[in-house]
């Protein structure tokens, strides 16, 4: 993969809000990434880090209110997605963007058959006749594995087991050939075997297909086996950035490293007790103006709490939020 | 103890859970749903047993079965040398504080009208004759045995984190000082970094207060943490048992096999190389289990055998009992139906 090249998506200094009753939510503060063509970009978090609203923000699928955008440029395609008309941005998302949701119990449709679901899209987006989406919609699912697809059209979701449910949502948001697919915990609902499957699809689509993708999880065991790069979330900001060998090796943020001790493995030495990071993750109620992870560091000292690490480069595209400095154990000057 | 051989708490034999299906009209039985069919097990006392499989396959069904939750179709469950597989609910209440539960969802199995104070004194109101003040003063102690401050006792469920919840549950379960706890996939609505709390949590409980687990879950790696032993369910069946070492060094079935190698392993390095086993197809239907064995639809090394013959669960090696035709010849012993072992 060439470095030079254009990104395909490149998001700067987004930021989101939720007005509610008790006060403004900083579910997004400050995030910038860009993804570049055919790379697949894995975003790591806890439920509450602000991985999903970070990509909902930038399709424009929040409603608002209680949602609002205060700031940041996305831009795709020599647009800014937060700048275009609402039916742009609608020809944008389902055709150049395609989104798979974690559920796929519940993102489909109950009371349409399958094939209709697939050839929505490509009629709506393609402009495709009944015939010919029906034909494109047949190779979809046998592009995703689905057997007997011809049969399977006319099938209810509810036909479906969990696993050829999730290929029936890949298949819908391939139906366009997006640029990019953004994909939000597409096999936490399914089982590990089942899981395994998804992952060797996802693969081979990206060889045969050459798209980018945002594979959103909180399973930091995919992320090392299918990503390339990785965004670590927490608080909603991103406290890491690091091309998937190095977060593994050498992991910069102190809560890439604690994260990295709790989970158990199933092979090498197993741990007398488990490591565990303290406390509870943070409501984000208050102002993003000092470190999210503080009140649960190992590390933290006083500037911690009045100032907000910006993201330090630490060499070979890889950066972290953090005034200390893991490698020289001490803080940063800067 | 008297000796050093542990001794079974609890002693399944061939537990079998159908429910039935009923359709049509006249809602007339059409077939059943097999969620538990023919599962021999021990849990040693101390011992945590981890009971495995992917969703569906009936590990949880089988936890509330022997926790008598459902009248069940056939078997034998022992629990402290009282046999109560086929006991009455009102025989089965004096019973009941030595056996609990902790659920899954923090959020759905603690009422949300109640403070948290009733929720753990429940099982004190229903089963003891405690004073009030006696009971106010235990509902206190529990809280601090689980890491919940006593201050916040009369605040209700929604309070609290999901994390802050199980601790709730595991207060309650612990409330009648029972021997016995069937943790049913206790961390799967937490995340990674709260999971680690509670499971470490549920390890000093066990050593403080004795406790015997059977704990279920689909998380492979945590169940190699927590688990003395552990037990791999398949489509209603125990495919695999063996003390956990020994499973995870060299699992023996090829459904064991397959499923360990498909869980994430959090290393690039490892998770590029390592040869996967992707199993192809879904798990058939409990209601109408294939032919022989029921894993022959999926399995990578089945023969013509498997097919047709149901296969035996009997222990091929001290303390490892494995449910597949390619260890018939292995076979050491002709106990075929003990789960017991070192």
């Amino acid at each position: 993969m060439p470095n030079v090249a254009q990104p395909v998506l490149d998001v700067q200094d987004l930021k989101t809000v939720f007005r509610t009753r008790g006060g403004e939510v900083h579910a997004v503060n400050n995030v910038s990434f860009s993804l570049k063509p055919g790379e697949l970009l894995g975003v790591v978090g806890e439920s509450g880090s602000g991985k999903s609203v970070t990509m909902m923000s930038l399709l424009g699928l929040l409603p608002s209110p209680p949602a609002e955008i205060r700031h940041g440029t996305v831009m795709f395609d020599g647009r800014d997605l937060l700048k275009i008309k609402p039916q742009a941005l609608r020809a944008v998302r389902g055709g150049q963007i395609g989104f798979v949701f974690q559920d796929p119990m519940t993102s489909l449709n109950p009371v349409y058959t399958v094939g209709m679901q697939i050839m929505e899209p490509l009629r709506k987006h393609m402009g495709l006749s009944k015939r010919a989406a029906a034909t494109r919609a047949r190779e979809l699912l046998e592009l995703v594995g689905i057997p007997d697809a011809q049969r399977r059209l006319d099938d209810y979701p509810h036909q479906f087991s969990g696993g050829m449910r999730q290929r029936v949502m890949i298949a819908i948001a391939l139906a366009c050939d997006p640029k990019v697919l953004i994909a939000d915990e597409p096999t936490t609902a399914l089982d590990v075997t089942i899981q395994a499957q998804i992952l060797e699809l996802m693969q081979e689509l990206r060889e045969k297909l050459g798209m980018a993708v945002i594979w959103i999880t909180h399973d930091l065991g995919v992320i090392a086996g299918i990503a390339d790069r990785v965004l670590v979330m927490y608080g909603g900001q991103i406290v890491e950035h690091a091309p998937v060998a190095d977060l593994f090796r050498d992991p910069q943020h102190p809560y890439t490293r604690a994260l990295l001790k709790t989970i158990p493995s199933i092979s090498g030495e197993r741990a007398k007790r488990l490591t565990v990071i303290e406390g509870q993750p943070p409501l984000m109620l208050a102002a993003p103006d000092a470190c999210p992870f503080r009140a649960r560091c190992d590390v933290a000292f006083a500037r911690c709490a009045v100032e907000n690490p910006p993201r330090y480069d630490v060499g070979h595209g890889h950066d972290a939020a953090c005034f200390y400095d893991a490698r020289t154990g001490a803080p940063r000057h800067a | 103890m008297l000796d050093d051989t542990p001794k079974p708490l609890v002693r399944v034999r061939d537990l079998k859970m159908h429910f039935p299906i009923h359709a049509g009209l006249l809602r007339r039985r059409v077939g059943e749903v097999k969620a538990v069919d023919g599962v021999s097990f021990d849990v040693m006392e101390g011992e945590t047993l981890g009971l495995v499989g992917e969703s569906g396959c009936g590990k949880s069904t089988c936890g509330r079965a022997v926790l008598r939750l459902y009248d069940i179709t056939a078997g034998e469950i022992s629990i402290d040398g009282r046999e109560i597989g086929t006991m009455s609910q009102t025989k089965l209440r004096p019973i009941r504080p030595t056996m609990q539960m902790v659920f899954q969802d923090p959020q759905a199995s603690l009422n949300p009208r109640m403070t948290v104070e009733a929720i753990i004194r429940e099982p004190l109101d229903e089963h003891t004759s405690l004073s009030m003040a006696e009971k106010t003063a235990k509902v206190a102690e529990l809280m601090d045995a689980v890491g919940l401050n006593r201050k916040f006792a009369k605040r209700y469920p929604h309070a609290f984190s999901g994390g802050q919840r199980q601790r709730i549950g595991i207060a309650r379960a612990l409330a009648l000082n029972p021997k016995f706890i069937v943790c049913d996939e206790p961390i799967a609505a937490l995340d990674v970094s709260i999971q680690a709390q509670v499971v470490n949590l549920l390890e000093d409980l066990q050593e403080q207060f004795g406790l015997t687990y059977l704990f279920i879950s689909h998380d492979l790696s945590m169940v190699r943490h927590i688990a003395t032993r552990v037990a791999v369910m398949y489509l209603g069946k125990i495919v695999e048992l063996a003390p956990r070492e020994a499973l995870y060094r060299d699992p023996l079935h090829p459904y064991t096999k397959a499923l360990l190698s498909a869980v994430p392993e959090p290393d690039p390095a490892l998770a590029r190389t390592s040869g996967r086993i992707i199993l192809q197809g879904d798990v058939p239907s409990p209601s109408n289990p294939p032919k022989g064995c029921n894993f022959c639809t999926r399995c990578p090394a089945v023969m013509d055998l498997c097919k047709e013959i149901e296969p035996d669960y009997r222990q091929v090696q001290p303390g490892r009992f494995v449910a597949c035709h390619l260890y018939n010849e292995t076979t050491t012993t002709a106990d075929q139906t003990a789960g017991t072992g070192a």
